[in-house]
């Protein structure tokens, strides 16, 4: 899986937990919190997609890995090709 | 004879199937947790539910919710927790409220959903403390309700830094005390601050059918999402080891296990289920405050009476007193009066009949020693005098209409009902004065989430259930 892959999966996330926001244009180096209407509660449930829907642990220390895109990507690419 | 539940075993358990007890359940569910409801009664909704009686609804507990802000807007509780159940915000039906009013002895100050109009009816009646008011809210405003920092945590001494006029602070403090306070005469200043931008910055709506709306949604939700819910399903004891819950024993006889359990029944009440705790623990954080609530059916709307107002909240002595009623059955000096009639529904859309809605303060106790026939007796004699309180204060009715005339039915709740219904020791509505805003308990994996884990309101009933069970289950797991 590509690195293009795993963020438009994040984006598939983002959409189906905070369908208010608006997530075209999301710049991948810059914090998801400064673009976007989202808090730790909403963090919660991205790693609970993650889990759900491909089977991903994100440990709680690593929380902060999935802060932009850029990292998000970074940090879960090598999970998912490792399944 | 044990029920189906008898040795099952379940990742968590909630007990109790009101607000926060479904919202839990919901996060819980939606995470794929293997997770059941308990509930005593046959209805959920626990302090805010509904009845029929002779083929009409009507609801208990909700006037208004209150945190109500327009669809779209970001960042804050309704949004949040609309976001986190994964509910659509239009599916709650809100509709906002007309205006509603502080109502003292001389002076009466107007609110409604855009603070702009408070702080222009509070410059009117008190020119002189208008910049002290503003300070008040600016510093509530960004209050971190949680930290308080150097703060006072009275909330009474924190206002009082900002207002000086005794009369003006009464009239902060009734609709905020009665929205949610479990303290007599003062209240935490972070609790304050909660309330005081969930009425006034935020503001009340209410669907048109009611706070059953809202149940409905979070019990469809719930099982959408394959999440069971097990109704007149008491609880008799959770057996403990250590340091730990082990067990949970119900009123059948029949014994479940579960990894966590979270419990929406009350501090203390959650204590004395305990095995390892006395019968009387926690009995110094026991709370105090119950309500009486008549509820009157009119073959007319309110408006046509003259009656325009959503909620009032009054006060008829000269100072405000909001603390436990001593001598009488109910304290009617203070209440609320409520219309559910007046809100803006939209074109075409009301309620079909017309409803006055009056709260006082009572006493429990007091309640709960009479008879029965003593009881409905009283029932009767403080319906009237509640009537008679709120048609002091309310507009001379138009056409002159006459009340009585138009009533076509009425009912009472008492603190001996609220007992019944919600389990809650003395029948506190608001719970325990002393909040346990972790939600920890004596035991490990037993955690608390609803009034006493210390958000108010139901919006805050619910982020209870949702910040207990992602603080305690789902984070970290």
């Amino acid at each position: 899986m590509t690195e293009d892959q795993v963020q438009q999966i994040v984006i598939d996330i983002i959409n189906e937990i905070a369908p208010d926001e608006d997530t075209t244009g999301i710049k991948p180096e810059v914090n998801l919190r400064d673009q976007m209407d989202l808090d730790s509660m909403d963090f919660l449930d991205i790693v609970m997609e993650l889990r759900k829907q491909h089977g991903i642990e994100v440990p709680e220390e690593d929380y902060p890995e999935l802060a932009s895109l850029k990292s998000c990507s970074d940090y879960l690419t090598p999970k998912f090709n490792a399944k | 004879m044990p029920s189906s539940l008898d040795q099952q075993h379940y990742e968590t358990v909630i007990i109790g199937a009101g607000m926060a007890g479904l919202a839990a359940g919901i996060r819980l569910a939606l995470a794929g947790k293997d997770v059941i409801i308990l509930e005593r009664h046959n209805a959920s909704g626990g302090l805010n539910s509904f009845y029929s009686q002779a083929g009409r609804k009507f609801d208990v507990g909700l006037h208004a919710m209150t945190n109500y802000v327009p669809k779209g807007t970001k960042g804050t509780p309704l949004t949040k927790l609309l976001r986190q159940l994964r509910i659509p915000y239009d599916a709650l039906d809100l509709s906002p409220q007309n205006c509603s009013r502080i109502h003292f002895p001389d002076c009466q100050l107007g609110f409604n959903n855009e603070f702009a109009f408070f702080e222009a009816e509070v410059a009117r009646a008190f020119p002189t403390q208008i910049d002290g008011f503003l300070a008040l809210a600016e510093e509530v405003r960004t209050l971190d309700a949680f930290n308080l920092g150097s703060m006072p945590s009275s909330a009474r001494k924190a206002v009082q830094r900002h207002i000086s006029d005794p009369l003006l602070e009464d009239m902060i403090f009734c609709p905020v005390m009665y929205y949610g306070s479990a303290q007599e005469h003062d209240m935490d200043y972070g609790q304050f601050a909660i309330m005081f931008r969930s009425l006034f910055f935020e503001g009340f709506a209410r669907p048109l059918d009611g706070v059953r709306v809202i149940v409905k949604l979070l019990q469809d939700k719930y099982r959408s999402l394959g999440g069971i819910r097990k109704m007149k399903c008491g609880i008799q004891k959770i057996h403990t080891s250590g340091n730990k819950a082990t067990t949970i024993e119900l009123d059948s006889g029949a014994t479940i296990t579960a990894d966590k359990i979270i419990s929406t029944a009350g501090a203390v009440e959650t204590a004395r289920l305990c095995t390892d705790q006395p019968v009387d623990a926690e009995s110094d954080n026991i709370g105090h405050l119950s309500f009486t609530e008549t509820i009157t059916v009119l073959d007319k709307q309110p408006t046509d009476f003259g009656w325009d107002d959503t909620i009032i909240f009054f006060n008829t002595a000269e100072r405000f007193r909001y603390a436990r009623v001593e001598d009488e059955l109910v304290d009617p000096s203070s209440g609320v009066i409520c219309f559910p009639n007046n809100y803006q529904y939209g074109e075409g859309r009301q309620l079909d009949e017309g409803f006055l809605r009056v709260t006082a303060m009572a006493n429990h106790d007091k309640w709960c020693a009479l008879n029965e026939d003593d009881y409905i007796s009283q029932k009767s004699h403080w319906y009237d005098e509640l009537q008679k309180v709120a048609l002091s204060l309310l507009p001379k009715p138009k056409n002159n209409l006459n009340f009585e005339d138009h009533r076509l039915a009425k009912d009472m709740f008492t603190p001996r009902t609220v007992r019944k219904y919600t389990g809650h020791l003395n029948g506190a509505i608001y719970g325990a004065p002393n909040k346990i805003k972790d939600g920890r308990t004596h035991l490990e994996n037993l955690y608390l989430a609803g009034t006493d884990q210390g958000f108010l309101g139901i919006v805050g009933a619910m982020l209870s259930g949702i910040s207990m069970a992602n603080l305690h289950v789902l984070q970290g797991d």
